[in-house]
Parts: C-alpha cells; sequence; structure tokens
C-alpha cells in the first residue's frame, strides 16, 4: 500500500515546508505556513494515511503578533499515529484554508472553531453557529472574552 | 341488580324496602376546610416532569427507583408531556440556548403547577460561571423549592419533596374564582 510509509519518511519529507518536527505526548507536531496548511493535509491523507480528521480548535495568545494558532489533529487507523498541525494567523484576518474538501467531518468542527474563536475558513461556506446560537455577539473563548458575559435569550425576572 | 353497583347498606328484602335504614356508628359525613381538602389531594398526586439535562438525571434515577421510591409520596408516574404535569424537576444545568425550551415547557403546563430545582446548577449555575450557562432557572421562571447538591443525595430530594407537599397543603387553593 502505498500509503504505508513510515514514520522517518513522514518526518523527512515534510520537514522542508513544516520545520522540525517535534514529539509531543507521542503526537507528531508541524508548525505550518498558513499556505501549506491544505497541501500538507491533502499528503497526509493520500499518501501517509492519515484517514481521519480528529479535531480542529485554536489558541489564542493575546499580546503575539500572530494571535491565533489554529490546531489540526490527524490520525491514521493503519498506523495507529497522531499528528498535530499548528499554524499561526493575525488577529485582523484570522483565515485558513477549510479542509471540508479533504475531510466531510472539517464541515462541523471548523463551525465550532469559528464559533469560538472567530477564526474564518475559507471554502467552508457554512459557518453558522453551531453550539452558540444565532444573535451572539463575540467569541468566548477568546482571551479577551469577559468571563462572566452572558448574553441571555430568555428575559429575566425582576 | 347492576353488577357494578356498590351497596353503602345491606340489600334488604323487597318487602322491608321502604322500612327507615337503620345508621350503624360509621362516619355519615365529616367536616373540613377546601383549601385543607384540596391541598392534601394535591400533595399526593404530584406528577412530575423531568426536564433532564446533565448528570443529575442518574440521582434522579436513583431516587426514582424502588430503594428510596418516591412512589410514597405521590411523585413517582412521570409524564413525558407537560400539559398532563404539575411539577415541573429541573435536573441538571440549563444553558442559555436552552433557556427558551424550558420556559416553553414551564408555560405549557397547567395550572396548578410547582417548580423543583434539582441540584446545584438549576439552583444557582453551580460551579458553571461562564458564557453558557443560566446562573439558575429562577432567573426565567419562579421556583418553588430549591435542592443543592452535586448531585443531591436521595434523601434530600425526598426532603425536598416533602417541604412542598408541606408548602402545598398549606397554601390555598382556588378552584372556581380566585377567592373560593
Amino acid at each position: 500500500m502505498a500509503a504505508a510509509r513510515d514514520l522517518e519518511t513522514l518526518q523527512r519529507e515534510l520537514v522542508p515546508v513544516a520545520g522540525a518536527a517535534t514529539v509531543s505526548h507521542g503526537c507528531f507536531v508541524f508548525a505550518l505556513a498558513p499556505g501549506e496548511l491544505a497541501p500538507t493535509a491533502r499528503r497526509l491523507r493520500d499518501e501517509f494515511g492519515f484517514d481521519v480528521l480528529l479535531d480542529v480548535t485554536a489558541v489564542d495568545w493575546p499580546g503575539d503578533a500572530l494571535r491565533f494558532e489554529v490546531v489540526h489533529h490527524f490520525y491514521s487507523t493503519a498506523h495507529k499515529v497522531r499528528v498535530r498541525l499548528k499554524t499561526r494567523v493575525a488577529a485582523d484576518e484570522p483565515v485558513v484554508d477549510s479542509l471540508g474538501a479533504l475531510y466531510g467531518s472539517a464541515a462541523f468542527m471548523e463551525r465550532e472553531c469559528h464559533d469560538m474563536y472567530g477564526i474564518g475558513f475559507r471554502g467552508n461556506f457554512d459557518l453558522r453557529p453551531i453550539l452558540l446560537y444565532e444573535g451572539f455577539v463575540g467569541h468566548p473563548l477568546r482571551k479577551d472574552y469577559p468571563k462572566q458575559r452572558e448574553q441571555p435569550l430568555v428575559p429575566y425576572r425582576d | 341488580m347492576d353488577a357494578r353497583t356498590i351497596p353503602i347498606a345491606p340489600l334488604l328484602p323487597a318487602a322491608a324496602a321502604n322500612t327507615p335504614r337503620v345508621k350503624d356508628a360509621a362516619f355519615e359525613y365529616l367536616t373540613t376546610r377546601k383549601d385543607e381538602l384540596i391541598g392534601w389531594a394535591r400533595k399526593f398526586s404530584l406528577f412530575p416532569y423531568p426536564f433532564v439535562t446533565a448528570c443529575c438525571a442518574m440521582e434522579f434515577m436513583a431516587v426514582s427507583a424502588s430503594p428510596y421510591d418516591t412512589d410514597r409520596f405521590g411523585a413517582a408516574l412521570p409524564r413525558f408531556s407537560p400539559r398532563q404535569a404539575d411539577l415541573l424537576m429541573v435536573v441538571g444545568t440549563v444553558t442559555h440556548k436552552q433557556a427558551p425550551v424550558l420556559l416553553k415547557v414551564w408555560e405549557q403546563m397547567c395550572e396548578p403547577k410547582w417548580v423543583m430545582a434539582f441540584g446545584v446548577c438549576a439552583s444557582s449555575g453551580g460551579f458553571y460561571q461562564n458564557y453558557a450557562a443560566l446562573q439558575g432557572i429562577d432567573k426565567i421562571i419562579p421556583v418553588d423549592v430549591y435542592v443543592p447538591g452535586c448531585p443531591p443525595r436521595p434523601e434530600m430530594v425526598i426532603d425536598g419533596i416533602m417541604q412542598l407537599q408541606d408548602k402545598i397543603a398549606r397554601s390555598s387553593h382556588p378552584v372556581v374564582t380566585d377567592t373560593f
């Protein structure tokens, strides 16, 4: 099977675009430029057998020039290996490419990431709220969202 | 003779049908206050609607099942339509997204109706204080009895039911107008 290449190959071939890989708790970690995300994900899926997109989330680093770190996790059911791709984007245009064309599960997870962090996904045309509700202002998992700010849908009793 | 007729006095032979019935020592009538009578009836026929959202459901099952048995208090038969229920048991965390659903369920219940906040999340939001959690269901609907605890012990729930029964027994029960 062409996809059954070992991890050393993965590391060797991805390092030119991804920088040095690190291993965190048994998970390969690659830091990428935003433009490399979709091509790298396609290679992970087609050449290395990473057939599951586990999660799409983000990390908010307030004060950094590239404030948001978008994190994708992949899993290979053949090799039992996980890979994490991290991409930094700036706060004024927090947009990365959608992986919806590669993984069907990306659609909902990108909606959730858009809910919580306000990350845009180029190519995902359905970023309606999925966990939040229509009318919710802001993104609650950003560090500048006030911890106790509530946006109730039902008016409170006196 | 119709078989379904319930005899209230010994059946008399036809010849003696017109003789006066002899009263024995049993109650012929009793007097009571209207509110006490209706309150007594209502407090032992609570039909709960379990609005179960979170982990307190496990404790709700425990208190409903035979070891603790809310049936002893006449509060065992859950109705899964709010229109048939008179006790709304809110069991678990209620989020802002879910609050309109809870309000609609409460509005669909017929009077008289009572509300129990089951667990600390329903009572006050519990340890959730963030963008998502409603800080106690009494922000949107009136609550009759609060049962805190995370989760509450079955004894606490039974104590809450008994306190609610006392409250029902003590309160006024208008049946015709607001004054009667």
